[in-house]
This record gives C-alpha cells, sequence and structure tokens, in this order.
C-alpha cells in the first residue's frame, strides 16, 4: 500500500508537470481592418503604433499597420527580436522616425530603443533614465528627461534634455526646467515643456528656449502650470498645453511667439493631447476633476491660420460615445485619416479608431494595452 | 458530538497532568486553537503522551485530530475550519504565515517575492480586503489599506493557523468575528509545564540562503498554578538576493539578481495569561476566570526591489525603502458567571507607523517621495452569551473600533473613523442538526480635517445563516451549509488618498453561498489509521466592487465602485494518517477550483473573462513521516495557468508553477547530566532536546513568478537548530 501510494503520489506530481507548457514569446497577430487598402498608391507605407502597457507590467508593445494590404499586425517587436531580453520594456512613451532608425521612447525601462525603420529590428538601446519625449534636428536626437542633477533639495530635482548622436548614440545633457515633457523645434531653437508634476503643488510653470547651435539654454518663458505637450505651426506660433492642477485650474493651450518667445494667447481649449496637421490642430481632452469627481472629453479644432476654433469635434458620427479614455491623436499629413486611441480601462488591450478627413468612422481594431503613441513611416516594414 | 466522549478519554489518558494538579497547564494548552479552554490538539497530545509511561494505551489517541480538556462554549462551532497545527507548521518548510496558508483549499497568496516581498492572502477570489485576520483573538487592523502582509508573521511561536470560510461560526464571540467574508486565525503558543518545571526555555537559530539569518527566543515561565507568562522574541536578517531566469522558448534567455529586497526585523512579544477558579457548571461550561494580556512589537526596514521590467542590467539600483513600526497591546477578559451567563471582553491599542523613502540621490530613475503614515487604533468588545438550554444560546455582541490616520502628504484629509459592529447570535444544536443565525449591525461615522469632505456616514445589517447536519448515527458525515451576505468599508486610502480617494465610495458587498460535508473514518488496526475528507462547493458575489480606475493619464487613477464578479468554486480537502510500528505518515491533500468572472463592463470584449491572478486550477499536497525521532516531510504547491488581466489573452497569461519543498529534522534527547538518550520515547529523564533540521526549497530550481514581473527565488535552503529546555 505504501509502495502505491508513493507511486500514485508521484505520478500526479509528474502530471502537474506536464501541465505546466514553456514560456512563449507571444505571436504578432494581423487582423484586416480595411479591405479597400492599396487601391490609392501613397508615399505613406504604414502607420507604427506604441502601446504603453501598465506601469511594473513591462508590456509595452509596438503595433504596425500597413496601408497597402489594410492589415494590423499587433504586437510586432518581439515577434521581430526574439532575442531581446525582457520584450519592449515598461511604459512605451514616445516613438518617432529619423533618418532610417525607429526610435521608442520606453520611460520605465529608461532607454530609448532604437530600431531599423525597414525592418523593425532592434539596433541599440541606449539607457536614459526616467526619459520622456524624443525630437530630431540636424543629426541628433534630443531627449527630455526628468532624472536630472539632485542639488540640495530631492523634491527639487531639474529635469534635463539630453543631445545624441544619432549614428555614434553619443550623449551630452542640458539642464533644464522640472520634470520637462514634449518638445518642439522652431528655427535654431528647441523650445521644452517643463511640468514639475513631481513637485505638487509647486508645479513648474515655463517653456525652456534652448539655442540648438550652441546646446545652451538662452530664455525661459513663463507661461502656465504643469506644462506638457507641444506643437509648432508654419506661422511663427508655438501651442503648449497646460494640464492644470485636476482641482480648479483647468487645462488650456497657450500660444507663443516664437520670434518674440513671449506667450501671446490662451485658447481656452483645454488639452490632453494634441497634433498638428496642415493649419489644423486637433485637440482632445480628458479632464479629470478632483471637485466632480468626473471626466470631461471634448474633441476640438482649431485652425492655426485663421486663429479660431472650430465649431465642430473632428468626430461627427457619435463613435465618440464608445470611447472611454482618448489616449492618442495621429492624423495622416496625406489622405488626413484621424487615428484616435481608447485607452479603456488601461489594464485590458484598448482600441485604434480609423476616422475618415469627415470625421465618419473607417474601421477600428484592437491594439495592445494603453495605446498612445503614433508615428507614419514612408518606408514599408518588411515582412508585415 | 465528539466531546464528550473525548473528555472521559483525555480524562483517563492523562491523569499524571490532571492529578499533578496541572491544570492550568491542560486548560491554557488547550487555549491555543481557541483562545481559551476549548479543543486539545494534536501536537499537545503527543508530546504529553510522550511524557506518560502508559504509553500503548494513549497510541489511539495520537490520531484523533482533536480531543477536548475542558469543554466550553467558546469552542462550539457549527461548522470546522480548515487548521495547520504546531507540529505541521515546524515540518513546512516555510518563513512566514502566508506560506504555510497556501496549504489551505480556496487560498490564493499574492506573493511580491523573497522574504521581504509582500504576500497577501485572497480566499474564494473575493480580494484581500475581504479576509479577516486575527492574532491571538483580536482582528489586526489596518484601515489604510485593508490588507495585512501575511509575510511578515514568523512562525515561530505559532500554534496553530485556521481559516473559517464565512465566519467562526461559534456561539460566543466578539462582533468582529462576524464581520469578515473569511478571516484567518493566528493563534501563538500558550505556555505549558511539565512535571516541576518552572520555565521553558527555546533557542532557535535559523540561517541559510539570501543571507538569511534568523535567531529567536522563547520564554515561558510559570508565576503559580494560576498565572504565567510567555516572552518570545525574535529578530532577521536577509539580503533577500536572489537569481531569477527568464527564459522563452525560441528566444532571449536571460539572468539576473533581485535588488534591494534585504530586510532587517526585530519582533517581540510579551503576555501574562491567568485563570481562577475549575471545574465546571453543569454540561461542560467551565466555572471561573480566564484572563490574558499580551503586547507586540515589530520593526523593519526592507527594501523594495520594485516590479522587474526590462532595463540595463545593474545600471539602476532601486533603492526605495520602507520602514514598519507596530505596536499593539491587547487583553481578553473571559467568565463564565453561571451555566446560564457569559461574559468575553476584548481591547486593543494599537499605532502602526510606516516610513516610505524612494530618494533620486540613490537611484537616479525615481521621483522623491517621503513619506510618512501614522495609524492609532483603539478598539474594545463585549460579548455576552446567554444559554437557555443546552442546545440554544444567544449572544449579544457590541464592538466599538477607532482608527485615525495621519500623514506628512499634501493636502493630507487625516481621516479620523469611529466604527460601532454590534451582533445578535443564536444558535441551536440537536444530535443531528446544528444551526447559527447572526446579524451584524455596522454603522461607521468619519471625520476629516476642516476644508475636507468627509464620506457619508454608513449603516448596514447584514445576516449570515449557517448549518450542520449529521444523518447517520453510525456514520461520520457531516453535511454544512452557509449563507453570508458582509462588505467591507472602503479603506481610508481608497476614499481620502491625495489624488487617489474618492469620497463618494459605496461599501464593497460580498454574498456567499457555501455547501458542503465532511467525512472522517477511523481505525484501531492496520496501516491506515484515520482519514478526514472534505468536500466545498460555493458561489459568491462581490458587487460595488471597488477598483481603480484612470483618469486622464497613467499615473492619475481614483477609485471607484464599478466592479461586478461572480465566483464558482470547489475546495476539496482530504487528509491522513497511517501507523507502522513506530512509524507513522500523515498526509494532506488540498484542491481547488475556481471560476472568477468579471461581469463589470457589458460593453467590453473581456466580459466575463477570469479575474487577474486566480488559476482555475490549483491544489497541495503535503505528506509527513516519524521514525524513532526522524521527521521527513515533503509539501507541494500547484498553481495552474492563470492571467494578469480580465484580459484572457496569450499576452497575459501567466504560467502555471509548483515547488517542492523537503524537510529532514531529528531531536535529540539528553539527560540532566548532559547524556544522550538513545531511546527516543524516553521521557522520565529528559532534561533537554535539540533539533535540527534542514530544508530544501523549490528543489527543482523552478523559475516562476506569482505576480507579474516578480520573479520568486528558485531553490534555496534553510538549516535550522533549536534547542528545548
Amino acid at each position: 500500500m505504501k509502495k502505491t501510494y508513493f507511486f500514485f503520489f508521484f505520478s500526479l506530481v509528474f502530471l502537474l508537470s506536464g501541465c505546466r507548457g514553456s514560456d512563449i514569446i507571444v505571436p504578432s497577430t494581423p487582423t484586416t481592418v480595411d479591405t479597400s487598402a492599396g487601391k490609392t498608391s501613397s508615399a505613406i507605407a504604414g502607420m507604427f503604433l506604441l502601446n504603453e502597457g501598465n506601469m511594473g507590467s513591462n508590456k509595452a508593445t509596438l503595433d504596425y499597420y500597413n496601408y497597402n494590404t489594410g492589415v494590423y499586425h499587433k504586437n510586432i517587436f518581439a515577434t521581430i527580436n526574439p532575442l531581446v531580453s525582457r520584450e519592449l520594456g515598461d511604459v512605451g512613451n514616445d516613438i518617432q522616425i529619423y533618418g532610417g532608425k525607429l526610435y521608442a521612447v520606453i520611460n520605465c525601462s529608461h532607454y530609448i530603443e532604437v530600431m531599423d525603420v525597414r525592418t523593425a529590428k532592434h539596433i541599440a538601446a541606449i539607457t536614459i533614465p526616467n526619459c520622456r519625449y524624443i525630437v530630431f534636428n540636424k543629426g541628433y536626437a534630443y531627449i527630455s528627461s526628468y532624472a536630472g542633477p539632485v542639488l540640495i533639495n530631492p523634491n527639487a530635482r531639474l529635469g534635463y534634455v539630453a543631445r545624441m548622436d544619432t549614428t555614434t548614440f553619443k550623449i551630452d545633457t542640458l539642464v533644464v526646467g522640472y520634470q520637462p515633457e514634449e518638445m518642439v523645434i522652431s528655427g535654431d531653437n528647441l523650445y521644452v515643456a517643463n511640468s514639475g508634476g513631481y513637485r505638487v503643488p509647486n508645479y513648474d510653470r515655463t517653456v525652456s528656449v534652448i539655442d540648438l547651435n550652441k546646446f545652451k539654454v538662452t530664455t525661459t518663458i513663463d507661461v502656465a502650470i504643469n506644462l506638457h505637450r507641444m506643437e509648432a505651426d508654419e506661422y511663427g506660433n508655438i501651442y503648449v498645453s497646460s494640464r492644470g492642477d485636476y482641482y480648479t485650474v483647468p487645462s488650456s493651450i497657450y500660444v507663443i511667439n516664437s520670434s518674440t518667445n513671449t506667450v501671446t494667447k490662451n485658447l481656452h481649449i483645454p488639452c490632453s493631447e494634441m497634433t498638428l496637421c496642415g493649419d489644423s490642430l486637433y485637440v482632445y481632452s480628458t479632464g479629470w476633476s478632483y471637485v466632480t469627481n468626473k471626466n470631461t472629453i471634448s474633441y476640438t479644432v482649431y485652425n492655426t491660420k485663421a486663429q479660431v476654433k472650430m465649431p465642430d469635434s473632428f468626430i461627427k458620427d457619435g463613435t465618440e460615445k464608445n470611447i472611454v479614455i482618448p489616449y492618442g491623436i495621429a492624423v495622416n499629413p496625406i489622405t488626413r485619416d484621424i487615428f484616435v486611441t481608447d485607452a479603456k480601462d488601461y489594464v485590458t488591450p484598448g482600441t485604434l479608431y480609423c476616422f475618415s478627413k469627415e470625421g465618419k468612422k473607417k474601421w477600428s481594431v484592437t491594439t495592445g494595452d494603453i495605446p498612445a503613441h503614433m508615428v507614419f513611416t514612408t518606408k514599408k516594414l518588411q515582412n508585415f | 458530538m465528539q466531546v464528550p466522549k473525548l473528555l472521559i478519554l483525555s480524562l483517563l489518558t492523562i491523569p499524571t497532568v490532571l492529578l499533578s494538579g496541572n491544570i492550568s497547564a491542560a486548560v491554557s494548552r488547550a487555549d491555543a486553537s481557541d483562545w481559551f479552554y476549548t479543543a486539545q490538539i494534536q501536537r499537545d497530545t503527543t508530546r504529553r503522551n510522550a511524557k506518560n509511561s502508559a504509553k500503548h494505551s494513549l497510541d489511539s489517541m495520537q490520531y484523533l485530530n482533536a480531543t477536548v480538556v475542558v469543554a466550553d462554549r467558546a469552542q462550539i462551532k457549527i461548522i470546522p475550519s480548515q487548521t495547520l497545527h504546531g507540529k505541521e507548521l515546524e515540518n513546512l518548510s516555510v518563513h512566514s504565515v502566508a506560506d504555510a496558508i497556501r496549504y489551505f483549499s480556496g487560498v490564493q497568496i499574492k506573493d511580491y517575492g523573497g522574504i521581504g516581498g509582500l504576500k497577501t492572502v485572497n480566499v474564494r477570489g473575493m480580494g484581500t480586503q475581504h479576509v479577516g485576520v486575527f492574532y491571538d483573538g483580536v482582528e489586526l487592523g489596518n484601515a489604510q489599506n485593508g490588507t495585512v502582509d501575511l509575510g511578515r508573521f514568523s512562525l515561530d511561536n505559532m500554534e496553530a493557523i485556521s481559516l473559517y470560510n464565512g465566519q467562526k461560526s461559534s456561539i460566543f464571540q466578539s462582533a468582529k468575528d462576524f464581520a469578515s467574508a473569511s478571516s484567518i486565525y493566528m493563534e501563538t503558543k500558550l505556555p505549558s509545564f511539565y512535571g516541576i518545571k518552572n520555565n521553558n526555555y527555546k533557542v532557535t537559530t535559523k540561517g541559510g540562503s539570501f543571507g538569511t539569518i534568523n535567531p529567536s527566543f522563547l520564554w515561558e515561565h510559570k508565576f503559580s498554578e494560576k498565572i504565567s507568562s510567555s516572552f518570545s522574541t525574535e529578530y532577521l536578517y536577509t539580503t533577500g538576493r536572489y537569481k531569477f531566469t527568464y527564459r522563452k522558448k525560441d528566444g532571449y534567455d536571460t539572468t539576473q539578481f533581485r535588488h534591494n529586497g534585504q530586510v532587517k526585523s526585530f519582533r517581540a512579544e510579551a503576555a501574562v495569561f491567568g485563570h481562577t477558579g475549575g471545574g465546571e457548571f453543569y454540561d461542560g461550561v467551565a466555572r471561573g476566570t480566564q484572563w490574558k494580556v499580551k503586547s507586540y512589537f515589530y520593526d523593519s526596514n526592507r527594501g523594495f526591489p520594485g516590479a522587474s521590467v526590462r532595463e540595463e542590467p545593474g545600471k539602476f539600483i532601486h533603492a526605495d525603502h520602507q520602514w514598519d513600526r507596530n505596536f499593539f497591546t491587547q487583553g481578553s477578559y473571559k467568565k463564565n458567571f453561571s451555566g446560564f451567563y457569559g461574559l468575553l471582553l476584548n481591547a486593543k491599542f494599537a499605532l502602526d507607523r510606516l516610513h516610505y523613502v524612494s530618494d533620486p540621490r540613490l537611484d537616479v530613475s525615481t521621483m522623491y517621495i517621503n513619506n510618512i503614515y501614522n495609524q492609532h487604533e483603539l478598539y474594545a468588545s463585549a460579548a455576552n452569551d446567554f444559554r437557555f438550554y443546552k442546545w440554544w444560546d444567544l449572544n449579544l455582541s457590541a464592538d466599538f473600533q477607532y482608527n485615525k490616520l495621519n500623514s506628512n502628504m499634501l493636502n493630507f484629509a487625516y481621516p479620523k473613523r469611529y466604527t460601532i459592529y454590534s451582533a445578535a447570535a443564536t444558535s441551536f444544536r440537536f444530535k443531528k442538526i446544528k444551526v447559527q443565525g447572526s446579524l451584524l449591525y455596522t454603522y461607521v461615522t468619519e471625520d476629516v480635517k476642516k476644508g475636507s469632505n468627509a464620506a457619508k456616514d454608513k449603516h448596514k445589517f447584514t445576516p449570515t445563516i449557517v448549518a450542520s447536519y449529521i444523518p447517520f448515527d453510525d456514520i461520520d458525515l457531516t453535511f454544512r451549509a452557509f449563507y453570508k451576505k458582509v462588505f467591507r468599508m472602503p479603506t481610508l486610502n481608497d476614499l481620502y488618498y491625495t489624488f487617489i480617494g474618492s469620497t463618494l465610495l459605496k461599501p464593497e458587498m460580498a454574498k456567499q453561498y457555501d455547501a458542503g460535508a465532511t467525512y472522517k473514518k477511523e481505525w484501531k488496526g492496520g496501516f491506515l489509521k484515520n482519514i478526514t475528507g472534505d468536500v466545498d462547493v460555493y458561489y459568491n458575489e462581490i458587487s460595488d466592487k471597488i477598483i481603480a480606475m484612470p483618469t486622464s493619464n497613467q499615473f492619475r487613477w481614483t477609485m471607484v465602485n464599478l466592479g461586478y464578479v461572480e465566483i464558482k468554486g470547489v475546495d476539496v480537502a482530504l487528509s491522513g494518517t497511517y501507523a507502522i510500528n513506530k512509524a507513522r505518515i500523515n498526509t494532506r491533500f488540498t484542491y481547488t477550483y475556481q471560476k472568477a468572472q468579471d461581469f463589470t463592463d457589458k460593453s467590453s470584449n473581456y466580459y466575463g473573462g477570469q479575474i487577474p491572478y486566480i488559476p482555475w486550477h490549483s491544489g497541495s499536497a503535503i505528506v509527513g513521516g516519524e521514525y524513532e525521532g526522524w521527521e521527513a516531510n515533503y509539501s507541494f504547491i500547484y498553481t495552474g495557468k492563470r492571467y494578469s488581466s480580465q484580459a484572457n489573452i496569450p499576452e497575459n497569461r501567466e504560467l502555471a508553477w509548483y515547488t517542492s519543498d523537503f524537510t529532514f529534522a531529528k531531536t535529540l534527547k539528553f539527560s540532566n547530566s548532559g547524556k544522550f538518550i538513545k531511546d527516543n520515547s524516553a521521557t522520565a529523564n529528559n532534561n533537554f532536546d535539540i533539533r535540527l533540521s534542514a530544508e530544501v526549497n523549490n528543489i527543482f530550481n523552478q523559475q516562476y513568478e506569482v505576480v507579474r514581473c516578480y520573479p520568486m527565488p528558485g531553490i534555496n535552503f534553510r538549516f535550522i537548530v533549536s534547542v528545548i529546555f
């Protein structure tokens, strides 16, 4: 009986051992979203979408939409780069293309993933602690980072802009304001929005202006608290958004004249994210108020030439009712298709919506978790 | 039930203990599993038996799971608990109470890895905050976040750990015993003295992997037959450093070290126990008074390794740090004034301090956080039991609790919470049918500093009904069922945490339906001595579930009553004892099936998905053997496939895991003159024991995660030396 018993027991252990399975790289999944795709040729070959993934879950993922085939490929990075340890990392915060390279800023993994834009193959991972956003100019990448030097008070820690040579990946840094976020380049100047988000309620309220030739801060512009997004139009205006304080100070967009470096206007348009295409500044806002405990969502277009807010939402077919938390926006510069992402509850996959320039939904597709950042590519991605 | 029979048996078989007038030993030892008097436990029986010369007549006794020394109303429960006792706990190679609880069915532990990692318990899929954790009869509070880190409770001085689903269906208990969806009772060792001894000492040193060193000391002192004391202290140091591997099929294979998992902790506990009187009124109601006062102090300093995510290896040191200091004093007083009326008083005062620092001067990647939270708790309870007949009791109890939370956070609300619990319970106990009905009334009111808003007052009535039925006279088969409705209050963090809390929150409701059966059988001769089998099926509903909802960005969340979850499950437990000559084998198996579905949002693609970290299948096995002072124990835990999100997609799939642990131990006995006693059963001249134990955990070096991005240790070792005198 003893023997039988042990035999039974160890066979149970053995059986259970078989139940584990092996840990696989989750394969990329294609979904055909646009059956009419490919009929018109366009300079835009596709679009990359970076999903943030919830903080601490190492779930940043990369998706690709192929304009020619109309197929959306979910989660391509790990499939293309199975040997890169721990996939794309934790919290994807920005994605951009420069030259032949695709750059993904992975905030909580503290590095820039550099890939070949034609293959999405890993080229290098450049560590920059708490990196946020990336822009390019004359062979250099400029990356904003919260991780500036700690002087006397650890709570008053300035951020920096890292300047990275896009061929040698060598880095030097320049201290700016508190918790710098988005940047734009206008002329020979780099404008950096400082948020001070770690210093509640002592938010930063400045934009740092950096002379790109000298890589020195030449001036700072006082704008409003908790600055975040930036866009520069072709008329010399820079649009910078303030998040407000979530209580009584509302979010808004301010306009800076880049020749005088002064604030010329408060648009009184709340803004979570904006993107400029031609003369249209597409803005959405998910305004959380701790006073009402509600999100107020709006979709707005501002005409930068006429300097007027358009009367209507840029979504015109009622689809906005299905969008729980708009979290990213991009506009195809050629077709003017509008892409809006929905992050939903942040812990399940989100949705990407594609709207025609008339504001009618063309298609939607399931993405990774917290779809957020998009970039269009003119070079076809091989094998996808 | 078995009570009278066992009582007689105990009285007959432990005559020396009783005749030597050492009732206090018998009584207070018995307290272990239920605070006062109550069911005796196997270990004590075994030990005491070993100390008697009438050994053979006792053998059969050893295989009875519970014997009773002095029967009392407090011990009568309508439905049983799952319990692990001292000896079983000692032989399980586990570091903490959390590790031990994994061997109960229906339980999932969220383990963030390592000795210092947070370990919380989730019973039957309802969530950590629905579990009440009681330490020596009084609930451990954490009004701030509603969870208790069971990884911090050492097994060093633990006598028994019990899990009750629904509630402890005792007829004589505080109102708070009725106030959780399920409850864990930790009972520390109670002093017992053999013969003329007035002092017992136990010195233990544990050490092993992760640079762990863990000395502890226990001193029990007898002041008189009526008053005794116990003092226990422990220090733990561990580097918390271990290797872990992530390996993907046809992909990467990376091995790294877990950093910043070090823990330094110190615990001290002192207690005084007293009793007066003796004997019984009638029907097993003990005469006299029992009281106990206990103080507990815990101080720890630990690193926070954080989530293991992709980053440049070795670049960031992850220096986040947390200091905890917990202190409480609690007292209990119980008196049966007559066979009709008994009174139980409990009181507690607790101070908890938590200090968290994240310093960018140490780790460039973090933001500066330096937060201190101080909690104060005051608790008082009175329970009254009225016994109208031997089969009919009425229990009326009222508890008051005061909690205060202070912090150095910006815009902090400084909440104060006043809670009144009152319970009326009655039980009818006939030969075949036992029923308990209880109604709990809870009133909560809160105060905040000027300028903030307090949440609205809450009033709730929540009922429970518990029943058991024994259909046959000659077959030990018991059916049971319960229905319980209860809620958990939003925690003070849920309500008032700066930027996240929402004072609009309602309580989170839990409804439970359970039906089950226990079958027991014992044999006099043969190899198999006894078996016990338990099966329960249950259905739970959690409504108004408090969940974190994102606001305008990833870094800002708020709390809302949005969730709705349904849980269907099956718990199975099977245990048995085998004996051949001097060898004994104990076995225990559990299996849990849970289907816990999220039905929060109908429009979601993942509506009805299995909730995060609840496996469909899980189980455990323990096989322990004893022979001539040698002990060997094998324990096995299995957790099946599960998902880290209600989106049950391949990206969120978490691999099943299972660990196998081995323990080998030998107890050496020495005589007064320091001579080694070869005959292990000899006790007469026994002066001191040395117990040596070696453990190998996760022997197959499985690399696994309980929580995504929190890798668990692979194979590890521990050695224990104890001297008992």
